[in-house]
């Protein structure tokens, strides 16, 4: 029987006598590696901040991609009433089934007589996949690069109603121009301004 | 009755500073690999103020507490086949040793209490002109007593693989005693070449031998004398205490936790504990034999002696301290280098662990050896 020899591959690596030596590039490995703690540290004693993780919950990053989809919006009409028309297109193709829509009449308005008096997004099921937007026909509901405020220790206030969802920042919306003022009372402020 | 409550105190102080050592040695490690690699660490328990809303968490200090009380409280689980007296044994075997390993450890110089109780007369004229060196067990062979429970904790590994009744327990098992037979010889080599120049195993005496200077300038520590034995013996120590990047008896991705895989609860817990106060002892190790022991650079059991000739008296008291102060850095120092090893390095593959130990450092160590009899017997001449 011959003695196994291991296959020889076309891209194996060689290594100079310097690696192989072995120390040397252990020497060098801690050097980096102390260094970064060195500089960290440094960071830390002088009262600054010497990592690039955030404290997530108290903190949340300013720095979102701006094709960052993290946080559902509804867009609204210049009189501040919500762009969507309770077709429940969003609802429907949802694949996690997150979404609840209660349409209601509203004869002042005759444009657009049907509207949600409830629309509500379960966050602690939401896939974040985004074929909610997709489907929207009125560009009424949007993603946005923030976070909602999530965790929560309780499950039934991971859901997020309609007038938290109405108000978010429009400042944010570069294509539409922002309303004079909400008229609905927001609960609590979603996430960073 | 003197000779009883000065070892009682140096009993109570070795086991508390073991103890704190062990548990704030795993928030360093936590804390030291964040830092290490640009993160925060562990920093979410806390303990509250009973009646207020006060919450105090302290850079995360308390994940060790809470990691102690999981511990505590987890079931203690335990396989159906398995050899019932051996598996109870198994942890302690590998506990105890490593607690006992600290006895002949001095952690600091000639302590007078006579002088140090100088103001209170009555104390001081109840211990006489009687002194004692920080050490517990004052024993000539104290090289050679390290070594002896070094090569316990290898029973208690092998007893904890076999007795589990599970194939990755015995595969940990098997790894773990051929490493640890391998790099154990490999210490006792390294040691050899100090042993050799101070002609003496006894680790009292290799610390004060520490305290002079070398060349003129430097410190006679036991790094620049053998700086070669200093780095086997690191390495060597580190692979003793199955630390990546020789974890291979308990390989996570490998063997699920190797020789102590079947075990849950303190059991799992005293194991874990026994890493981390191997650590510490480590550290204590390579404080006292390379790293001049408790003394500062130019510093003995009188005051500082400077390499110009100088020399300053200290109080004793003023020493005393000292010496267990630098005693408990130098260790702190050893211990989070080794934190860093741990996080730097990859881990090994089993064959180039053992090519590593026997055809790599165990020449070396030879050859240091060597070298340093031919370099002791020439100056001796």
């Amino acid at each position: 029987m011959k003695p196994y020899a291991r296959k020889q591959y076309w891209n194996e690596p060689t290594m100079s006598w310097w690696e192989r030596a072995y120390l040397f590039e252990i020497v060098r490995g801690l050097a980096i590696t102390g260094g970064v703690f060195m500089r960290n540290m440094g960071r830390w004693i002088t009262f600054r901040k010497g990592a690039l993780t955030t404290y997530y919950p108290e903190e949340t990053r300013a720095d979102y991609a701006r094709h960052n989809r993290g946080k559902h919006i509804l867009t609204q009409r210049p009189d501040g009433r919500p762009q969507c028309i309770a077709c429940n297109l969003c609802a429907t193709v949802c694949p996690a089934r997150v979404i609840e829509i209660e349409a209601a009449f509203d004869p002042d308005d005759a444009l657009h007589p049907k509207y949600p008096v409830r629309f509500e997004i379960d966050y602690s099921r939401c896939i974040f996949c985004g074929l909610c937007v997709e489907a929207c026909p009125e560009d009424a509901i949007r993603m946005v690069p923030d976070a909602p405020g999530l965790p929560d220790a309780e499950r039934d206030h991971m859901w997020w109603s309609r007038d938290e969802l109405l108000h978010w920042n429009p400042q944010r919306d570069a294509a539409k121009h922002s309303p004079s003022a909400p008229t609905v009372a927001a609960a609590r402020s979603p996430g960073a301004p | 009755m003197q000779d009883l409550v000065v070892t009682a105190v140096f009993v109570g102080y070795a086991v508390a500073v073991l103890l704190v050592f062990g548990t704030v040695l795993t928030w360093v490690e936590r804390k030291q690999a964040a830092i290490m690699s640009d993160r925060i660490g562990a920093n979410r328990a806390y303990v509250r103020i009973p009646f207020t809303q006060v919450k105090l968490i302290w850079l995360g200090l308390f994940h060790g507490l809470a990691d102690g009380i999981k511990m505590m409280l987890k079931e203690d689980f335990r396989p159906n086949s398995y050899d019932r007296f051996a598996y109870a044994l198994a942890p302690w075997v590998v506990f105890t040793p490593v607690l006992l390993v600290f006895a002949v450890i001095p952690f600091g110089g000639m302590l007078v209490p006579s002088t140090l109780f100088a103001s209170i007369p009555s104390v001081a004229a109840w211990f006489g002109d009687r002194m004692y060196p920080m050490q517990i067990a004052r024993v000539d062979a104290g090289l050679l007593v390290v070594f002896a429970f070094g090569g316990l904790t290898i029973i208690g590994t092998m007893l904890a693989g076999w007795s589990s009744a599970n194939k990755f327990s015995l595969l940990g098992a098997l790894r773990a005693g051929s490493q640890m037979i391998s790099y154990e010889l490999i210490m006792g080599l390294t040691v050899l070449g100090l042993i050799v120049i101070y002609g003496t195993v006894d680790l009292n005496a290799i610390a004060r031998a520490q305290s002079g200077v070398l060349l003129g300038f430097l410190p006679a520590w036991g790094v620049f004398v053998q700086p070669f034995a200093a780095i086997l013996f690191l390495t060597a120590a580190i692979a003793e205490n199955k630390r990546i990047p020789f974890d291979l008896p308990e390989a996570e991705s490998e063997l699920i936790a190797g020789y102590y895989t079947e075990y849950s609860a303190m059991k799992m817990g005293l194991f874990m504990f026994a890493e981390f106060i191997e650590i510490a002892i480590i550290g204590a190790l390579f404080a006292t034999l390379f790293l001049g022991g408790y003394n500062l650079p130019f510093m003995t059991d009188a005051g500082f002696v400077l390499p110009g000739g100088r020399e300053f008296a200290v109080p004793h008291g003023a020493i005393v301290v000292t010496q267990l102060a630098v005693f408990l850095a130098k260790v702190m120092l050893v211990s989070s280098f080794q934190i860093l090893v741990r996080w730097s390095l990859p881990r090994f593959r089993w064959d180039q662990l053992l090519r590593f130990a026997w055809k790599f450092m165990f020449p070396l160590a030879l050859a240091n050896l060597l070298v340093t009899a031919v370099v002791v017997w020439t100056l001796q001449r």
